[in-house]
């Protein structure tokens, strides 16, 4: 092995680097809101009172699980202008990630309306709780505490997704590394760091969540 | 589209399940290693393989096949984009079935084991004749999940500049100047593909959902 490791190109490029760190934030922030106002809307109009209506949400749900996220964004990519919108392609991004988590996101939240049985909102009414507090207490608490650890490591999954924006040259930090590597030819470097830098993101992201869950949802189940 | 244009996506195709099956029999032979030295009870072995799952549970899987990718390059081996992308996926397979089939093999009763050693059969008889055996039936719906992902996930070798079925739609695409109905074949491929694997997964889930009740 005669290959010396030179570092010098990624510690240059640090502060670009770091931007794309923000980038990607911002991607998976964005798609993570995108996801979950789906997820809602879907879990909702799966129930609908049209049966098109149902079915089309379940071929939504299963279309997008079942392909390729980066055939999506590509899809999406070309798709948008043809509709008439006309977006970068950070935007764009962020809502082939949205689409993607929101099919998930339905899934999971699913699950979560369905763990909460009759016989406890109708308890709640019994004992005298207005609409609003049934709904708040025994409907929306215990529905997120069951499908938080679910929905977010598919929160983590989709900040790992985004790096595959950089297929439509979306600003996050991939696509910053790629550009240090096509000028600096140093591409196992480059990558080599950017992926501890992803490592570090994933990580910090499953201790917040973890900080959330015992501060909110640790309270005995029987 | 002509139907050269629908053969060469037919090559791709043939490409993404060549690499698939690849990435899936190799992630589970060292899956399979990876998953028993997690349960090994040895404190050195278990601390290494719960740090390679971490590793690659918390990065993308782009990063990891650029990093297999540039970092063989790098040792001296001179590869075939092919070999190379192949040994990221299997890499990569190897670290989530390791840790799905962790979770099976201490989701068999611990009775088992201890009756297994009080007849006092040998390790690999243990494993092999009673613990896996019923670890396998527990973890099918997780593992047919996995092979689903990576069929979707091939589709970052192109990426790399490996032909399969996405690259192959993106060649195509750049020269009939049709994205739309490009990548509307090439995501109905995928999907007939991952589709009915993902249909069977969710069956055996509901039938062991039964069963448990």
């Amino acid at each position: 092995m005669n290959y010396k490791l030179d570092f010098t190109p990624v510690i240059d490029g640090m502060p670009a680097l770091l931007m794309g760190c923000l980038g990607t934030f911002l991607l998976a922030i964005c798609g993570m809101a995108l996801a979950i106002v789906i997820g809602v809307g879907g879990v909702i109009l799966r129930d609908s009172r049209f049966a098109p209506v149902r079915w089309l949400v379940k071929a939504f749900v299963e279309i997008i699980r079942n392909t390729p996220f980066l055939v999506q964004i590509f899809f999406i990519y070309f798709a948008l202008p043809l509709a008439g919108l006309r977006l970068d392609p950070t935007p764009t991004a962020i809502i082939a990630l949205g689409i993607n988590g929101g099919a998930y996101a339905i899934e999971i939240i699913r699950g979560g309306v369905q763990s909460i049985s009759k016989g406890q909102i109708e308890a709640g009414l019994a004992l005298g709780l207005h609409k609003a507090q049934v709904f708040r207490l025994i409907v929306l608490k215990p529905a997120l505490r069951a499908i938080f650890p679910s929905l977010t490591s598919q929160f983590v999954l989709l900040t790992l997704t985004t790096s595959i924006a950089s297929a439509i040259s979306a600003y996050e930090l991939t696509s910053v590394a790629q550009r240090i590597e096509s000028d600096s030819f140093r591409s196992f470097e480059v990558y080599g760091t950017i992926t501890l830098f992803y490592l570090v993101i994933s990580w910090v992201m499953m201790r917040f969540f973890a900080a959330i869950s015992t501060r909110y949802f640790s309270y005995p189940v029987k | 589209m002509g139907s050269n244009e629908f053969l060469f996506l037919l090559t791709g195709l043939k490409w993404t399940v060549l690499l698939s099956l690849v990435g899936f029999v190799g992630g589970g032979v060292f899956g399979l290693a990876i998953a028993l030295m997690r349960v090994s009870g040895r404190p050195l072995m278990e601390r290494f393989t719960s740090g390679y799952i971490a590793l690659f549970q918390g990065t993308p899987l782009l990063m990891q096949l650029f990093v297999v990718y540039y970092g063989l390059a790098l040792v001296g081996l001179k590869l075939d984009a092919w070999v190379a992308v192949a040994i990221g996926f299997t890499l990569h397979a190897s670290a989530y079935l390791g840790e799905i089939w962790r979770g099976s093999i201490e989701a068999v009763p611990k009775g088992q084991t201890e009756a297994a050693k009080a007849l006092s059969l040998s390790y690999v008889s243990r494993m092999r004749d009673v613990i896996l055996p019923q670890a396998i039936r527990i973890s099918l719906p997780a593992t047919i999940g996995f092979l689903v992902q990576l069929i979707k996930g091939t589709s970052l070798a192109a990426i790399v500049g490996f032909t399969e079925l996405t690259r192959a739609g993106n060649i195509v695409s750049n020269q009939i100047f049709q994205p739309l109905l490009v990548f509307g074949i090439v995501g109905t491929l995928y999907f007939l593909l991952c589709w009915p694997l993902s249909l069977y997964g969710s069956h055996l889930e509901r039938r062991m959902a039964i069963a448990a009740r």
